[in-house]
């Protein structure tokens, strides 16, 4: 097997409450895991058993209690991204690393349009064919996910939540960066919308992105996994 | 943000601490800023946070440590050890300073162009159409109307003085740029255009900030990283969204959770 685009070790979660007596919530515990380009795995288990803490942790939102989550790009230097300075994640996020939420924190008054090329945007600084092909790639991606070009203009914030879902989407996977966590990307999705996503998702596994995802919809994780895990198997088991 | 790594960090705090009689306002606070960043400060007021960007804006002399800045020249330069004038010309060339209170940051009486132009007159621009054309792009760039520009800001807006406040301190294409309570005094509203505003240019000039606010989405919209800071101390760093989502300080955890969401 070739070298690992992701490897998680010994990987602990556990949350500790301050203000209510120190409680200790134990969310995860001993995660090991390899992950390789061209894979996308799901991650499956009933709801509050850490699917999505565990994106969390490999988006390094989240700090890990214990072990350590490596991350391998090419020739580029192995990162602990446990270990991570603020600013190496802040570069991993911008090229390496992308995240769709199930929601979008939308920004105020930026246009749909511009928040879609932004990722795209941010690397074009100021060289105006490249910012030219952001907005024209950015145009692409959101006809594709269907949504009206009347909107495009205007700042997500009045959108639907399936509206918004799918600006998300398009702002996340515009920029093809190798590692993409999604959790529940098609949850407020109607069928047309959904059946993209997994086209887009597929068209990701073909370039050698590795994808690490939680589906609410079991068809449409059945449709794009390569291979599926139960998180549950990473609970402690005192 | 080019991660050269051999190169030192803009700006590298160490140890800074501060008292005023027997009360510690600050103690041994340390971080880098790189070109590019953007640190909010975030704490009750009393926390120390606007002490701590007050001694590093080398406004206010503290009774320990260093702050060090990396000149144009690639030479990192004690910010306490420059002269007087040295200091002076680094505050009005590479630095701004932008005041919660935009009358402490604005000539209130003298025209909005000219408010704009000062620095650049201050730097030996002399050519009056210049200095004008200089002030109407800022203008527009702060979205004031440039028709404007033979007022005085005493006639303006809190957002709009706030708006020109920042054309006043960017028009030399400062690389680091303290900011103090910016949006706070102003209504919800006319803050969501200033943070808009200065979320844009920050990226866009590839400027460093270090801006101290209590409001955390502030915090969130506008900073890479966060520092947060409780009786004079920083009692936890790290990336915005890790402070926010995750907090591990009691305090933090106190602070995070008291925020009403909207």
């Amino acid at each position: 097997m070739n070298t690992a685009l992701l490897e998680l070790k010994g990987v602990a979660k556990r949350f500790t409450l301050h203000h209510q007596n120190g409680a200790e919530l134990p969310v995860l515990d001993d995660v090991n895991l390899r992950i390789g380009r061209g894979e996308c795995v799901v991650l499956d288990g009933p709801s509050g058993m850490g699917k999505s803490t565990l994106l969390k942790l490999i988006y390094a939102n989240y700090r890990a209690s214990a072990g350590s989550i490596v991350l391998q790009d090419g020739a580029a230097p192995a990162v602990d991204l446990t270990l991570a300075e603020p600013r190496t994640l802040v570069q991993l996020r911008r090229h390496t690393i992308g995240y769709v939420s199930q929601f979008l924190r939308a920004i105020p008054r930026v246009p749909a349009l511009d928040v879609v090329a932004e990722p795209l945007a941010e690397d074009a600084g100021d060289d105006e064919a490249a910012l030219a092909r952001a907005r024209e790639e950015a145009r692409r991606w959101l006809a594709r996910l269907r949504i009206p070009e009347r909107l495009w203009h205007l700042p997500p914030a009045t959108f639907s939540g399936g509206e918004q879902q799918r600006i998300n989407i398009a702002r996340n996977m515009i920029k093809p960066r190798p590692l993409l966590l999604l959790d529940e990307p098609t949850a407020s999705l109607d069928l047309a919308n959904a059946r993209t996503v997994i086209e887009l998702i597929h068209e990701a596994i073909a370039r050698g992105a590795a994808l690490v995802g939680i589906f609410h919809d079991a068809e449409v994780g059945a449709a794009v996994a390569t291979r599926r895990i139960d998180v549950s198997q990473f609970r402690r088991t005192a | 943000m080019k991660s050269s790594s051999n190169a030192p960090p803009l700006l590298q705090v160490r140890g800074i601490g501060k008292r005023y009689g027997e009360r510690v306002a600050l103690q041994d606070a340390a971080f880098d800023l790189w070109p590019g960043e953007v640190l909010a400060v975030v704490g009750e007021s009393g926390s120390g946070k606007s002490t701590l960007l007050n001694a590093v804006a080398a406004r206010s002399r503290p009774d320990a440590g260093s702050v060090a800045f990396l000149g144009r020249d690639g030479v990192q330069h004690d910010v306490f050890a420059l002269g007087e004038a040295q200091r002076r010309l680094l505050a009005r060339t590479d630095w701004g300073f932008v005041h919660q209170d935009a009358a402490e940051g604005l000539r209130m009486d003298v025209s909005a162009g000219a408010n704009v132009g000062e620095r650049l007159m201050a730097l030996g621009e002399r050519h009056y159409g210049r200095l004008r054309a200089t002030a109407t792009e800022w203008l527009q760039r702060v979205e004031i109307d440039p028709a404007r520009i033979d007022e005085a800001p005493r006639v303006f807006s809190g957002g709009m003085r706030q708006r020109l406040q920042i054309a006043r301190n960017l028009v030399t294409r400062p690389r680091l740029v303290f900011m103090d309570e910016p949006t706070s005094g102003l209504d919800v509203s006319v803050q969501a255009r200033l943070l808009d505003l200065l979320r844009q240019l920050t990226r866009q000039m590839q400027l460093a900030a270090i801006v101290v606010t209590h409001d955390l989405a502030v915090a969130r919209l506008l900073a890479h990283r966060m520092l947060v800071m409780q009786r004079g101390r920083v009692v936890e760093t790290g990336l915005t969204d890790q402070v926010l989502d995750d907090p591990q300080h009691p305090y933090t955890q106190l602070l995070v959770s008291s925020v009403l969401q909207p």
